[in-house]
């Protein structure tokens, strides 16, 4: 039952209602309030510790890997009693399953981690808490998803103990090598769990995004207006559109992979002779699958791109003390990129046999979304010019994510031009770009996230110097395991290979390979300094103030222990846009969205003054002030207020009364 | 033993730190640094981001300069040069806006980190400036892409007529090459149901054009310098990818689809080995579509030869056909049979040939790792 439901039969007077999220709260057992919950916050964690655990795995994954590809002679005889077989008795990785954890690192990487673990814990955790809604507008569906993604999760990590190891294709998984198991043995039954997990995986992001919608358009609390949502809120609707268009295309390419491996269709397959025979397959394309999987796999890259972007724009805001830069061109530029992102996919295609003038189309379109990234790296930079900046460890992240932003995308630029991507594609190059632009970027949006809303998650403050330290080995890190990696591209040196001696071509920087893995390791372990930080500050960490970042969102106006419902009584106005801050007048550097014109007549500017008017009537009738707003119904009632009573005073009471922690 | 020690070791490793972050904790707390805006931490992690800008820079210009001996292996192709060209010039362009953007995005926050009593501008924006940083780039963009779009067009033409035509099959975990033979100068049709020990690629024997095609010699592909080679691709298990880094060719091998990709070698090896003061140097061909367990190991050598040798050479190689009609003669439609002996010579001595073509393995690793391995892809 959702927290909108309690509201159609319960929703006589804020009074009730008070006494029933009470209840409530005393009435959940064990299992309905961590396991099988249908709380958004609790979802939100299930996601964020799920995405932790699975972090952990890939990167793991990767630190193997990189052993092999950084010494390649090293003896990695004491990791037998965890990989068994796999190391040979030489002491070296099997080449099969150097390939297993490559595409295991990538699957992991960008779909459990940077998917659910990003826009499963802030979607799920920011919408109802920012637009003012009381649950997502399905909690039941919301749980769904989170369990689906659970199971999905399950035959994941089961794949990985199979005796003919997990997919081991490429994250891609380009047929015919993942459609026959006689091509790998990662082809077997490892690809069958990978197709089975995905499936599951699509169901947990379609059922999560359409709630995602559904809240953003319908349940935005009175005066929420589209023109007044957070970045961060506009991020993940734009996600979650993304998600719902491209994602079933995935499961389509799936499916129809499926159908190839097991019933003895030729979607994939045409005129393979493996294994010493002919199949019977013919007139279906490889090529088809590339399409039909890119046409996803881009606009994936915005899915885990564009939340970490939203979550930045916040940050930045907040921390620098100033307005984000051109919110309106934010949202277009997010916008041109939601749109941009579907016709892009074949710009992965380049050297596949893609007829040529396919190509050029794709250069084009490729290049023009460049635009809109450079004018929101541009509009960063420019919000931080004079402002009065406080690093929290989340805004040194949200500076760390535009400089990877920047970084990436520029060779992006490169890459997208085909003509030099008949060079540079499938070597380290690409490896460097889509690492810094997707991975370590996306992965800073989420710790920025994470820092900065773990007041609002566990209601306790992360220690901040030991953020500072997990901030400055992650950084510099990252970049000394990313930036040398151009150089290895630029030389040539194709990606997933198992060893680079056996060509006069790619046998040299050896000591540039040394380095990177030493460094990718290093910056592997640094991340222990966070998972300390998190799991102690959980319990133990100093406990949160109400805002302690001086924010404006409506989150912070919730109490510092949210319960299932988020306000109690009635659900706080928004009279402002989120970005007030340091408004000339105030007395304060900021100004939360509850917080009406009327009460600031000393910082607002000539036109808002001119709304004070529509207001004022507002208050009284309780009616909606904006006819053009879509204001969900149910709700509507929470928003009447007993005459005479401001939104302001409404806030205070929220917090308990204490005009002082405001 | 060791172990044990090595454990307890890492565990009082850790005691310490965990002691010295509660310490830490304690004195911030007497301190009450945290009831402030910003302490000392602030002014360290501004400074720290300045820093970061110089000792970026230094790095990554000296990193990038002491690399640079090994970036793009000397192009060796007539599109190869203008491929660089693009590269340079795009790169150029790149680490200008790379390194302006950064120097602003450290400055500023060093520049303005929180000061007591300072306020931030209000400045939530400026629509001439979003006109102007929307246009520049799509102004820059748009140049970038038309040079690259003419790149691109004139490498993906047709190939000329008189170009060299060359096949080559990719399959677990090597390549074959095949090469049209002097009496049609046409390579025959294949079917890959043909494809068994003796008959690689699948060469149709009921097309008579394919009677004096020969194979290349296993692991090597040998190709004219200044004359146009067209490569026709293709593979025979799943997808390969046909990866010349000097000549900047790259190309997927698709079953089922065949592709290819033309271009014109203006060096020979000879040429090469002579510059590069190294007698063994040898251009090569790598796989770059992961394709399974010897992906790594797909290696070809890429000999090329001055235009008479490699006529010479051409001249010298016998049908395909001849060096295995044991096993084939007898796969020639009959009413072929007569013209196919024509060609193949009747009286040939099939020892006389060329290298017979390899048994197709399942693996034809490179690198002595692999020979080691007892587990099989297949």
């Amino acid at each position: 039952m959702s927290a909108v439901d309690i509201h159609s039969t319960h929703g006589v007077g804020h009074d009730a209602h008070l006494d029933h999220d009470h209840e409530h709260e005393h009435h959940d057992n064990f299992i309905t309030k961590y396991i099988f919950s249908t709380d958004h916050k609790m979802i939100a964690k299930q996601y964020l510790i799920s995405g932790i655990f699975w972090a952990i795995i890939g990167i793991g994954l990767s630190s193997i890997f990189r052993l092999q590809l950084g010494f390649q002679d090293i003896k990695l005889t004491w990791l037998k009693p965890i990989l068994g077989e796999w190391i040979l008795d030489s002491g070296k990785i099997d080449p099969n399953f150097y390939l297993a954890l490559v595409t295991m690192h990538g699957t992991i990487m960008v779909f459990f981690v940077l998917t659910a673990g990003l826009s499963g814990t802030f979607s799920n955790f920011l919408i109802p808490l920012q637009i003012g809604a009381r649950d997502m507008a399905s909690g039941f569906m919301n749980m769904l998803s989170y369990w689906f993604f659970f199971v999905a999760s399950v035959i994941m990590f089961v794949s990985l103990f199979l005796e003919t190891g997990p997919a081991s294709g490429g994250w891609v998984i380009y047929p015919p090598l993942s459609a026959l198991p006689q091509a790998m043995p990662g082809s077997g039954m490892g690809m069958n769990l990978w197709l089975i997990s995905m499936a599951l995986f699509i169901v947990s992001q379609l059922l999560g995004g359409i709630n995602y919608i559904t809240t953003v358009i319908n349940l935005r609390t009175r005066g929420m207006s589209f023109s007044r949502l957070p970045l961060t809120i506009w991020a993940f609707f734009l996600t979650a559109i993304i998600g719902l268009l491209s994602f079933p295309v995935l499961m389509s390419a799936a499916l129809l992979l499926i159908f190839d491996r097991w019933f003895g269709t030729s979607f994939y397959l045409s005129e393979i002779y493996i294994g010493g025979e002919a199949l019977p397959n013919v007139g279906g394309s490889p090529i088809l699958f590339q399409h039909l999987f890119w046409f996803l796999g881009h606009p994936e890259v915005y899915i885990v791109l564009l939340p970490a972007l939203g979550i930045t724009s916040e940050i930045i805001a907040t921390n620098a003390r100033k307005p984000i830069f051109g919110y309106r061109a934010m949202i277009g530029s997010m916008m041109a990129i939601t749109v941009l992102s579907f016709v892009v996919w074949a710009h992965h295609m380049f050297v596949s046999g893609l007829n040529p003038f396919l190509g050029s189309i794709f250069m084009f379109l490729t290049l023009i979304i460049a635009v809109p990234s450079a004018v929101k790296a541009f509009n960063y930079i420019t919000t931080l010019w004079k402002g009065n900046i406080v690093f929290t460890p989340a805004m040194l992240f949200s500076i760390g994510l535009v400089s990877f932003f920047i970084s990436g995308g520029l060779t992006g630029i490169a890459l997208g031009n085909s003509a030099i991507d008949i060079q540079l594609h499938d070597t380290y190059f690409v490896v460097a770009h889509f690492h810094l632009v997707m991975g370590a970027a996306s992965a800073f949006g989420l710790l920025a996230g994470v820092y900065h809303w773990f007041p609002k998650f566990f209601g306790r403050m992360l220690d901040e110097k030991l953020g500072y330290i997990h901030f400055w080995f992650t950084f510099v890190g990252i970049y000394l395991v990313f930036f040398p990696m151009h150089y290895i591209g630029i030389a040539g040196f194709p990606r997933r290979y198992y060893s680079f001696t056996g060509f006069q071509v790619f046998n040299k920087y050896m000591d540039l390979n040394h380095f990177i893995s030493a460094a990718a390791i290093l910056t592997g372990i640094a991340q222990f300094i966070f998972l300390f930080n998190f799991f102690y500050s959980m319990f133990k960490g100093r406990r949160a103030p109400q805002n302690p970042w001086r924010s404006n969102t409506l989150e912070w106006t919730a109490p510092i222990h949210p319960g299932h419902g988020n306000w109690v009584g009635e659900i706080p106005s928004v009279y402002r846009w989120p970005y007030d801050y340091s408004k000339p007048g105030a007395s304060e550097d900021f100004i939360p969205q509850n917080v009406p014109l009327s009460a600031t007549p000393e910082s607002n500017l000539p036109h808002e003054q001119g709304l004070i008017g529509d207001e004022i009537e507002d208050m009284e009738t309780g009616v909606v002030f904006d006819k053009k707003e879509e204001i969900n119904a149910p709700t509507v009632k929470d928003h009447k207020l007993p005459k005479g009573s401001a939104g302001a005073d409404q806030n205070i009471r929220n917090i308990g009364g204490d005009p002082e922690k405001l | 033993m060791m172990n044990i020690l090595l454990g307890i070791g890492a565990i009082l490793i850790g005691v310490i730190l965990f002691m010295i972050f509660r310490v830490g904790t304690l004195i911030s707390v007497v301190r009450g640094s945290h009831h402030k805006r910003a302490g000392t931490s602030n002014k360290v992690n501004a400074a720290l981001l300045l820093v970061f800008l110089v000792l970026g820079t230094i790095g990554a210009v000296w990193s990038s300069y002491s690399a640079a001996d090994d970036f793009l292996p000397a192009p060796v192709s007539v599109h190869g040069e203008q491929i660089d060209t693009l590269f340079w010039v795009t790169m150029g362009i790149l680490c200008a806006v790379f390194f302006a953007t950064h120097v602003l995005l450290f400055y500023f926050p060093f520049k303005y980190q929180f000061k007591e009593g300072n306020r931030a501008a209000f400045y939530p924006d400026n629509n001439k400036l979003e006109v102007i940083w929307t246009i520049v780039p799509a102004i820059v963009l748009t140049l970038l892409v038309l040079s690259g779009w003419k790149v691109w067009r004139d490498i993906t033409a047709d190939a000329p007529q008189e170009a060299e035509v060359i096949e080559i099959v990719g399959q677990q975990f090597n390549w074959w090459v095949r090469y049209p033979g002097k009496v049609d100068k046409e390579l025959g049709a294949y079917n890959f149901r043909m494809i068994d020990a003796s008959n690689a690629v699948g060469i149709d024997l009921s097309d008579e054009k394919s009677f004096d095609d020969f194979m290349g010699p296993s692991g090597e592909l040998r190709v004219p310098v200044g004359k146009p080679v067209l490569l026709k691709i293709r593979a025979r298990d799943v997808l390969h990818s046909v990866y010349m880094p000097h000549f900047r060719l790259k190309m997927d091998a698709v079953p089922g689809m065949p592709t290819r990709f033309w271009f014109t070698p203006t060096k020979t090896t000879a040429q090469m080995r002579q510059e590069t003061n190294n007698p063994d140097f040898n251009y090569e061909l790598a796989c770059t579509e992961v394709c399974g367990r010897g992906h790594f190991s797909m290696r070809l050598i890429v000999v090329v030869e001055e235009q008479a040798d490699y006529v010479k050479w051409y001249n010298t190689q016998k049908p395909w056909l001849a060096s295995t009609r044991e096993d084939n003669l007898q796969k020639v439609p009959a009413n072929l049979r007569e013209k196919a002996l024509q060609i193949i010579g009747a009286g040939d001595n099939p020892s006389a040939a060329v290298t017979p073509v390899q048994e197709p393995t399942t693996e034809a690793p490179v690198n002595p790792a692999v020979v080691k391995t007892s587990t099989s892809a297949q």
